[in-house]
């Protein structure tokens, strides 16, 4: 087991430098630059920003500028911030607990109710609920994120005044957890709304899967009641692949937070990303790339662990 | 014979497809002694193990329906039970094994716990009883080194273990009737002479009833006191064993009884088959079920279904020729 991670961290050494090159590569195709704001303003000469340019390295041809950054990582150094100046680490660790709390709170509440719909689903096929958790899940999938957190605010925002509609915290109320539990009610909720969707119709098809296997029979015909067939007869088997698949989720649920944080104004890595973006804050994109693919990585390997630990037939080599 | 363990009578189970109404059991009638073996042979689709899902109660309903029928036990018709009431029967009065020793055992679970697992539900053993108990079962199917298997899951066993498991598992709560669904078919024949061979040894021990359900006459010739032939969800012969295969009267036992290679005879000759296929079940011929593949088929064979008659000492058939001999 000690030794499958230890491999695993190391096969995710290349992993990273290709997502680093590509991820660099990218970025930098991408026209303007962090000095594109100032080309149109008449008060910055262009030798200011040549100058400036060559302050930050910029002038350098892509591959040293890459060579520069990839060295400063490998020794712990993310760079700082163009505008601001202020480490890149710090930076991104400020914005880590939001995001995962929100994300963190999605995922949770996506999965009990994901779970809980699709058993329901698959052991009552064909039932009233189960047309309506399908529809109910088409629906969701086919709309984009975006549109159910606009729907959201404006309903119950605008027209309810239930909720607020974006932020963490009212002003002069940082802190206070009843009101972070307030603001973090629409984003999850819009968050977890796909997520369910989606988790709904694998554990589904999972569970439809293990309750016609032969060994569900077996455990039927040793007269057992039905709640303990379902639950440690069918469960561990229908759950294994659904952890894998936890994992390979998990960017989607990056994606999925990004545009959340977006719309609610959450001060999370997401709204972090794209606020970067427009600014071409190269350090700070990078940051969030290595330290997001970082966690998908060992996302994976801590489903491919649990796996392994519910499943015997799994060995890890 | 005395009042019999297990009575079934004119059961029937339909199930509602698409294409109409599929009768997978028309109107089975037998019965089961205590100690008894009665093979249930038949092909594929012949109903014979819809109709021992049914005794048990593990047939889905929907979709199968069962119109018509009673299954006796202990002066109760089962049929007539809750399903909770039921689940305190399986595994307890009735057990069953089945035909994939592979696919039939929880693949995450250790083999005692599945074993345990029973012995808690029926006879509310603490955990030390039921391993107690799980070993002396694992011991008496005859698998080697109880201790050390008692933990270990079902992809490290070999099949014919596995079935030894199944084995142990269902006679668990010493059950009055064992259900064999075609419980050797998965395995090597060694093998299977081995676990034919453990059933026997465990029915003589515990007194159990087996209902066995094959397609293989060999397994039937050597375990089954009393034989039904179960064609198109119909029985349509029902004999002692020696008299099925001395004295077959209906002409589909006649066809399957030829269609066995047998050692005595000259090798040359070439094995007769049965002409034609099993009708589906969809789209039966009126009258006799087998009259379109029936050497002796006459007119009234076409017209009328044939009621199942005795025609000799437990010996029942239902054919309008059987007294033509």
């Amino acid at each position: 087991m000690l030794q499958f991670i230890v491999r695993r961290l190391i096969h995710a050494v290349p992993l990273m430098i290709g997502v680093s090159v590509i991820g660099f590569g990218l970025m930098h195709l991408a026209p303007g630059g962090p000095l594109g704001v100032y080309t149109l303003n008449p008060t910055v000469s262009v030798q200011d920003i040549e100058r400036i340019k060559a302050i930050y390295g910029l002038d350098q041809p892509i591959y040293v500028q890459y060579y520069r950054w990839a060295s400063g990582m490998f020794v712990g150094d993310w760079g700082n911030t163009f505008f601001g100046g202020r480490p890149v680490l710090t930076v991104v660790l400020e914005r880590v607990p939001a995001t995962m709390l929100l994300a963190g709170s999605s995922l949770a509440i996506a999965i009990v109710l994901g779970m809980f719909v699709g058993i329901l689903g698959a052991v009552r096929r064909y039932s009233v609920f189960d047309y309506l958790a399908t529809t109910g899940a088409v629906f969701a999938l086919s709309f984009p994120t975006f549109w159910f957190g606009l729907m959201a605010i404006y309903i119950f925002a605008i027209e309810l005044r239930w909720l607020p509609s974006g932020g963490m915290f009212e002003l002069g109320e940082e802190g206070n957890i009843l009101d972070l539990l307030v603001h973090l009610i629409l984003p999850t909720a819009v968050l977890a709304l796909v997520i369910v969707a989606t988790w709904s119709r694998y554990a589904r098809s999972s569970f439809l899967e293990v309750i016609n296997q032969d060994y569900i029979r077996t455990a039927r015909s040793k007269g057992l009641r039905g709640g303990t067939v379902l639950f440690r007869h069918a469960f561990p088997n229908a759950v294994t692949p659904l952890i894998a698949l936890l994992g390979v989720q998990l960017p989607f649920l990056f994606s999925g937070a990004l545009v959340a944080e977006t719309i609610f104004g959450w001060p999370g890595m997401g709204r972090l990303f794209v606020d970067s973006l427009t600014m071409k804050e190269y350090p700070v994109l990078m940051g969030l790339m290595m330290f997001t693919a970082g966690f998908v990585i060992i996302g994976n390997l801590l489903a491919d662990v649990a796996v392994a630990m519910v499943d015997p037939r799994v060995r890890l080599e | 014979m005395s009042a019999p363990l297990l009575q079934v009578d004119d059961l029937r189970v339909h199930f509602r497809v698409d294409d109409g109404l599929l009768k997978a059991v028309d109107g089975v009638s037998y019965e089961l002694g205590q100690g008894e073996t009665l093979g249930i042979v038949g092909e594929s689709g012949s109903g014979k193990t819809v109709s021992s899902l049914a005794v048990i109660g593990l047939l889905e309903r929907p979709p199968a329906e069962i119109p018509s029928g009673r299954i006796i036990f202990g002066d109760e018709d089962l049929l007539t039970y809750s399903e909770n009431r039921m689940s305190d029967v399986r595994g307890r009065r009735i057990s069953m094994i089945f035909q994939e020793p592979m696919t039939s055992l929880n693949p995450v679970m250790a083999i005692g716990l599945q074993i345990s697992e029973v012995v808690r539900r029926h006879l509310g053993m603490s955990k030390r009883q039921a391993r107690e108990r799980t070993l002396e079962l694992l011991n008496l199917v005859g698998i080697p080194e109880p201790s050390k298997r008692i933990d270990e899951y079902p992809h490290q066993l070999s099949g014919g273990m596995r079935q030894r498991v199944m084995i142990a598992l269902a006679l668990a709560c010493e059950p009055m009737i064992l259900i064999a669904d075609e419980p050797t078919t998965a395995l090597d024949v060694t093998i299977q002479a081995q676990i034919l061979e453990l059933m026997a040894s465990l029915q003589e021990k515990l007194g159990t009833s087996i209902l066995l359900i094959t397609h293989d006459l060999a397994v039937i010739a050597e375990t089954a006191h009393r034989v039904a032939v179960m064609y198109a969800g119909r029985i349509v012969e029902k004999a002692p064993v020696k008299e099925i295969f001395q004295n077959p009267r209906h002409p589909y036992t006649q066809g399957l009884l030829r269609s066995i290679p047998r050692i005595d005879r000259e090798r040359e000759k070439r094995l007769t088959e049965i002409p034609g296929f099993v009708p589906s079940l969809a789209d039966l011929p009126s009258g006799c079920a087998f009259v379109d593949r029936c050497p002796q088929a006459i007119d009234r064979c076409r017209r009328d279904t044939p009621m199942i008659e005795a025609i000799g000492e437990g010996h029942q058939v239902s054919c309008w020729r059987a007294e033509d001999g």
